[in-house]
């Protein structure tokens, strides 16, 4: 993956000054369309709300303070409560997710037996229906186990979800191991176990942390539609069924609501300026023959 | 690869947790889904098979309008994914300095918590105060405040940029990998025959990234159709059913309506749907990684 390298400026690349300006012009474009709600959302979440509720339209926040990030707490009493709901769903449902993925990649790398495209393409057929289709029956067996309004109830079926990427991408890792080291480790008597545990693992496991880390973003990310069907307590709400609750509010409190949403993607954010060189190799895998 | 005997027992044994996970989790709902939607359940306990009568009972035109609705919804979030996130990779693969940066700040919306991103999206299209009618009416482009969720036709295009703004990201990571993966020295070879920029993007770029706009498209096809945290967010479907889409429809008949059978119905459609998309996909797929054989 070479998304990030330094390539020399040769020939082919020099730009024109107009062709450099209709690039710059292009790319701010084009980034202002994706970050303009994040930078709203953030001039918001400084504004007073008498400034907010105004017209016309001001821009920039007048007597802009950081009060709101100290008033949600109360307006939001739970706030602390949903983050750590969100971190702990995330945790868990990667925990299983990394459980059921690790062994089940090294088969698909390693082995070859009758049935294992279809198994394959079985697994990748999963992500193509979403929870929504399956939600009746799904509503049902939580109601059944009894798992209705608890933390399992979101983490249980969310995860299903998120194995089909993750095996397709450690897959693609794993596959890149070189066989030999299976041979040899054979040749030597090591049981098809031992080999796994104490070659194969120890070797995959640059690859095993990108899958973690786009695995708990993934989980992150779309906490919705289970935590909202499955789930009542206030208790166990993860952070964005706690703010849609608030922003479903007659008088919603934006500048709060706001600041609220800039702490809960912080995490986020942080992840990605300090791992995006494994994530774009990570989110991209399988995209382009290696 | 290994082929013996007690490998091909590890084998089985490594994939099985993943397997009875799935199983219980997606293949066994998907078979309840099928089977309930010949039934009347609902939030009673008895349940009595009833045919094919859910069936003749969603089958009417509003059920139709609703499909209809939901492919035009697909289809324009699709197509502007790709354009948009096309014109992104194109901009982004230039020689121009900060293009790292700009880069890592395509990512945000498809990493951030998702509903989180909509919020702001619904601030954004607020009437009195947000951003889009602020601004237009600042520039005099619109008279008065437009509240863009209060019609259905302005509702039905914010859901769709809501929509193209949460897909962008990914599309154009995914086409400018692509894209960094045709060999230089075609692009040099057409250089040095004279061949412009644009000769060069149309005659190089585009038909060797063919494959990856297909398979991108398949998938973003599927997800899109699968939408649901953006609609009923912003709108839960509404004004007055403009925004309602197959899974939104589903939705309000299962979970809000607890018309469990009726609503198994719906969800049997979008999966036959799902299926023929998926189906297609994987056919693609194949044809696409090895061409003699198709």
């Amino acid at each position: 993956m070479a998304l990030f390298r330094k390539d020399d400026t040769a020939m082919i690349d020099r730009y024109r000054w107009w062709e450099i300006v209709g690039i710059y012009l292009g790319i701010f474009a084009f980034l202002f369309f994706l970050l303009s709600p994040f930078i709203e959302g953030f001039l918001v979440s400084l504004k007073p709300l008498s400034q907010l509720f105004s017209s016309p339209y001001t821009f920039w926040p007048e007597n802009g303070s950081f009060a709101a990030y100290f008033d949600m707490w109360k307006t939001v009493p739970g706030f602390a409560r949903y983050i750590f709901n969100s971190f702990f769903i995330s945790i868990i449902s990667t925990c299983i997710v990394l459980l059921l993925v690790v062994p089940a990649a090294y088969a698909f790398a390693r082995f070859r037996f009758a049935g294992m495209g279809l198994v394959l393409g079985a697994f990748l057929a999963v992500s193509m229906f979403s929870g929504a289709v399956l939600l009746i029956p799904l509503f049902r067996l939580m109601r059944t186990l009894g798992l209705l309004n608890t933390y399992w109830a979101m983490i249980i079926p969310g995860a299903a979800f998120l194995i089909p990427s993750a095996i397709w991408l450690l897959r693609t890792y794993m596959m890149r191991i070189p066989t030999e080291l299976n041979e040899a480790a054979y040749m030597d008597g090591a049981s098809q176990f031992y080999t796994f545990r104490r070659v194969i693992l120890p070797i995959a496991r640059p690859g095993i942390v990108v899958v973690a880390i786009v695995t708990f973003i993934g989980a992150y990310s779309q906490q919705f539609i289970f935590a909202l069907t499955f789930n009542s307590k206030t208790e166990y709400m993860p952070l964005p069924i706690g703010l849609y609750a608030f922003f479903g509010k007659q008088e919603v409190i934006w500048n709060e609501l706001m600041a609220a949403s800039f702490v809960g993607i912080l995490p986020a954010l942080v992840i990605i300026f300090f791992l995006q060189r494994h994530l774009v190799g990570g989110l991209t895998a399988g995209a382009v023959k290696q | 690869m290994i082929k013996s005997r007690s490998a091909m027992i590890f084998a089985w044994a490594l994939l099985a947790p993943a397997i009875l996970y799935v199983l219980i989790i997606v293949a066994w709902p998907l078979f309840e889904t099928f089977r309930l939607s010949f039934t009347d359940a609902s939030l009673r306990k008895v349940v009595n098979y009833v045919g094919w009568r859910n069936y003749e009972k969603i089958f009417n035109e509003t059920f139709l309008t609703v499909i209809t609705r939901t492919f035009i919804w697909t289809f324009f979030s699709v197509l502007l994914k790709m354009i948009i996130g096309m014109c992104g990779a194109v901009l982004l693969n230039a020689s121009v300095p900060g293009r790292n940066i700009f880069r890592i700040l395509t990512m945000p919306p498809w990493i951030v918590p998702m509903a989180i991103g909509i919020f702001m999206w619904g601030w954004m299209y607020n009437g009195q105060f947000g951003m889009i009618s602020g601004l237009l009416q600042r520039f005099g482009l619109t008279d008065g405040p437009v509240a863009f969720l209060a019609y259905g036709s302005t509702a039905f295009w914010a859901t769709i940029v809501t929509d193209v703004w949460i897909g962008v990201p990914m599309v154009t990571i995914y086409f400018l990998a692509a894209m960094q993966a045709i060999p230089k020295d075609l692009y040099e070879a057409a250089w040095t025959d004279g061949a412009g920029r644009w000769t060069r993007f149309r005659r190089i770029t585009l038909p060797l990234m063919a494959p990856a706009i297909i398979t991108m498209s398949m998938l973003s096809l599927i997800a899109t159709f699968n939408s649901f945290d953006i609609i009923w967010i912003l709108t839960q479907g509404g004004p007055s059913g403009q925004t309602t889409t197959m899974i939104i429809d589903t939705y309000n008949t299962a979970i809000g309506s607890k018309k469990y059978g009726e609503g198994a119905a719906r969800a049997v459609v979008i999966c036959l749907f799902l299926s023929m998309f998926c189906i297609a996909y994987f056919r693609i797929v194949r044809r696409l990684a090895d061409p003699g054989k198709a």
